[in-house]
């Protein structure tokens, strides 16, 4: 646009630019920081500023390389697209792994040098090995029965006439947030304690003394509580397979079943020598997200025991050393294992892609 | 015959598939039911009776009382209306031959018999407001708890979690996409030095667990001064969310027909230009697969908020953990405040559930 201009002219112009960026940028911070008092001003304020400081940031430092020489100006534009992400990604994500990594090696707050002490703990303490035990709980059967639950109602629902509505329903705590399904269980497993003549208002009591059984506390089950609280990753998890394996089996072409069909092949040997088989890649997929999935997974156990009562996971006790015991360290070590347990899906996953003719 | 056979047989298929269908969506379906009724019950039935009783249903109704003769000894058989039983047996409750339930009320002394009544109840539902008001209130509130006491707790103040959660939220969402809209343009279509192992990164980091990042990220921000500003929260979040944002939109990006560039370069169209021109507008259908995957997952996360956010500015999520820990049988505040903080997500996934699903599909990372 300013291709006729003299250079003074047009450095200046940049010049001015860029300090009306950094002006919008510092001002709008400062003015944020003095709004909390109006939530909803802010919230405003917030998106607006946000919106348009990242935009200006762009068409500026676009401007600043498009008046480069000719000859690195392309360059000059690309790495103006892709910098601002490349240099969050490292300071959010690359840099923190080393520094994680550099922590782990440290004390309690990260400045005397302690060798393998924290890994020692994040291997052979109890509460670590409980943890260790439980995140292989949910791993197992967490994984097992979303993928199983996943693949059954994907199947099932192939054959109905109120498919969408029922997939909509499965798929629908997705939604919502593991605090929320914290409180939606919690009132399930509610215990009102013993006594004569006491409404039980926990809807699994209320089952299990109608049937004629006893009321329990059924998070303080010593060991079986891990499976009260698997079963509510599995409610919420459940939908994202469903839905990845029912476009799996969608995609397998009905000449296939009718071709076995017409050899004599029943409904359950379809299903077990054709469906599964082609739909092989897609269950490996979405097993190991479900199983990267729980193996990070925190909220669930934090809202319902805190990790008491023998439920801690791993990620759990990661959050207690840091915020609770202010043991940087032993947290940091608690991090990198979990790192190096999903090395080999990262592995993977990189093969993968490599495999693929992407960015020729 | 072989044919009717057959029918017969799909047909019992039919009823069968049905049959599980039914039971397995029931188990998907009742859990937020029971807290979506709850919430809107009154806070004394809450404690009294289970969620489902606001069905219609058969259930001992109070229908009289009668008083026992102060000289009465509960330690010894008693004889009521021509039955016999214990103390403790009157106190479990006895039925009459005429339907009628006979029990003890409270302790020995109280010399007090109440008489139920089979009937059917639960048509004239006795819902409330109320709970909703008392969870959004950031003032004083009471309730009544089962036996009729008047308690009173500081509310929760909702309100303000809900505006702290928008406020996250929104630019959490859109923040990420803008950035990762332009670096993912950069790679499908420029050329500059380290585009390959750069890209491989973003690959990489898709699956690098977060907690990695948490303590660091932590420390950065209280040399900076940022814990508990929503600047931090909204940095945290574009950093988390950009790997999965730059490979979507890559993936999308990068299958955009080449004429159309060459058009563009043809015509004097700078790059910026034609990203904001051509792009940005062709790309919509991913941008907003991305934004409600981004939407969801930044108002649903609770160990971000809790970590950087810390009890300054609690948004939902913490504000219903912390309900959790300090009110765990609050449960008239506790399902109101679960809902509240649910019907944004559950708005925006049933409203755009066709993206939501095909940025799903494209993110989960298969050969």
């Amino acid at each position: 646009m300013d291709h006729y201009q003299k250079p003074a002219v047009r450095i200046l112009i940049l010049a001015a630019l860029l300090i009306l960026t950094a002006v919008v940028l510092a001002g709008g911070f400062v003015l944020l920081q003095n709004m909390q008092d109006s939530k909803i001003l802010m919230t405003l304020f917030a998106v607006i500023w946000g919106l348009l400081s990242v935009a200006l940031l762009y068409y500026v430092l676009n401007a600043v390389a498009q008046s480069m020489p000719r000859r690195i100006r392309s360059v000059t534009v690309a790495i103006v697209f892709a910098g601002p992400a490349i240099l969050i990604l490292f300071w959010a994500l690359v840099l923190p792994t080393l520094r994680s990594l550099r922590l782990s090696f440290m004390g309690a707050s990260g400045l005397k040098f302690v060798g393998l002490k924290n890994y020692a703990f994040a291997f052979t303490d109890p509460i670590m090995l409980e943890s260790f035990r439980n995140n292989l709980l949910w791993m197992f059967f967490g994984t097992l029965s979303c993928v199983i639950l996943g693949i059954v109602i994907a199947v099932l629902a192939d054959k109905s006439k109120r498919e969408k509505l029922i997939k909509s329903l499965i798929f629908m705590p997705m939604a919502i947030s593991f605090v929320g399904a914290g409180v939606i269980w919690k009132f399930i497993y509610a215990y009102k304690g013993e006594g004569v003549n006491i409404a039980d208002i926990g809807l699994l009591n209320a089952i299990v003394t109608a049937f004629g059984g006893q009321a329990q506390a059924w998070l303080l089950i010593p060991f079986w509580n891990n499976f009260f609280l698997i079963a509510i990753m599995v409610w919420l998890q459940t939908g994202y397979s469903m839905v990845i394996l029912s476009s799996a089996i969608k995609g397998i072409p009905e000449a296939i079943n009718e071709a076995a069909r017409v050899d004599g092949a029943n409904a359950f040997r379809i299903f077990f020598s054709i469906t599964i088989p082609t739909i092989m890649p897609t269950i490996i997929t979405v097993t190991t997200t479900v199983l990267i999935f729980s193996l990070k997974l925190f909220d669930i156990v934090r809202v319902m025991t805190g990790g008491n009562y023998g439920t801690n996971v791993i990620a759990n006790e990661f959050y207690l050393r840091q915020f609770t015991y202010g043991n940087s360290g032993q947290a940091s070590a608690i991090a990198i294992v979990l790192l190096v347990v999903i090395i080999p899906v990262l592995a993977y996953n990189l093969r993968e892609f490599r495999g693929r003719k992407t960015l020729k | 015959m072989s044919k009717t056979n057959q029918e017969k047989k799909s047909s019992l298929g039919q009823f069968l598939i049905g049959l599980v269908l039914v039971i397995i969506i029931a188990g998907w379906t009742i859990p937020t039911l029971g807290i979506f009724v709850t919430s809107f019950r009154d806070s004394k039935d809450i404690y009294g009776s289970g969620w489902w009783t606001v069905l219609p249903h058969k259930d001992l109704v109070k229908s009289d009382e009668i008083e026992l003769p102060s000289d009465t000894d509960p330690d010894t058989p008693i004889t009521i209306e021509g039955v016999t039983a214990s103390f403790d047996e009157w106190r479990q409750g006895q039925t009459l031959s005429d339907g009628r339930t006979l029990r003890w009320y409270g302790n020995k002394r109280s010399r007090k018999i109440e008489v139920f009544q089979e009937k059917w109840i639960g048509f004239g539902a006795n819902l409330t407001l109320q709970n909703y008001r008392d969870v959004l209130s950031g003032g004083e509130v009471s309730y009544q708890d089962a036996q009729g006491n008047t308690i009173s707790r500081q509310g929760n103040n909702f309100t303000d979690a809900v505006l702290n959660s928008l406020a996250v939220s929104i630019p959490a969402t859109v923040i990420p996409i803008l950035i990762a809209a332009f670096a993912a343009y950069a790679f499908a279509w420029m050329e500059f030095p380290g585009r390959r192992p750069l890209f491989i990164m973003v690959v990489a980091l898709l699956v690098v667990p977060l907690q990695i990042a948490l303590i660091p990220i932590l420390r950065d921000y209280t040399r900076w001064g940022l814990n508990g500003t929503f600047v931090s929260m909204w940095l945290a979040h574009t950093g988390f969310g950009l790997p999965l944002a730059i490979y979507l939109l890559y993936n999308y990006i990068s299958t955009l027909p080449r004429d159309i560039f060459e058009s563009a370069y043809l015509d004097g169209a700078t790059p910026f230009v034609t990203f904001v021109r051509l792009v940005l507008p062709l790309s919509i259908p991913a941008l907003a697969s991305f934004a409600i995957f981004q939407f969801l997952w930044v108002w649903n996360d609770y160990l971000v908020a809790l970590v950087f956010l810390g009890d300054k500015n609690r948004v939902v999520t913490s504000a219903l953990a912390a309900m959790i820990g300090e009110k765990g049988q609050d449960w008239h505040l506790l399902t109101s405040g679960a809902f509240l903080s649910m019907i944004l997500p559950l708005a925006v996934f049933f409203g755009l559930q066709r993206f939501f699903i095909r940025g799903l599909m494209a993110g989960s990372v298969k050969g």
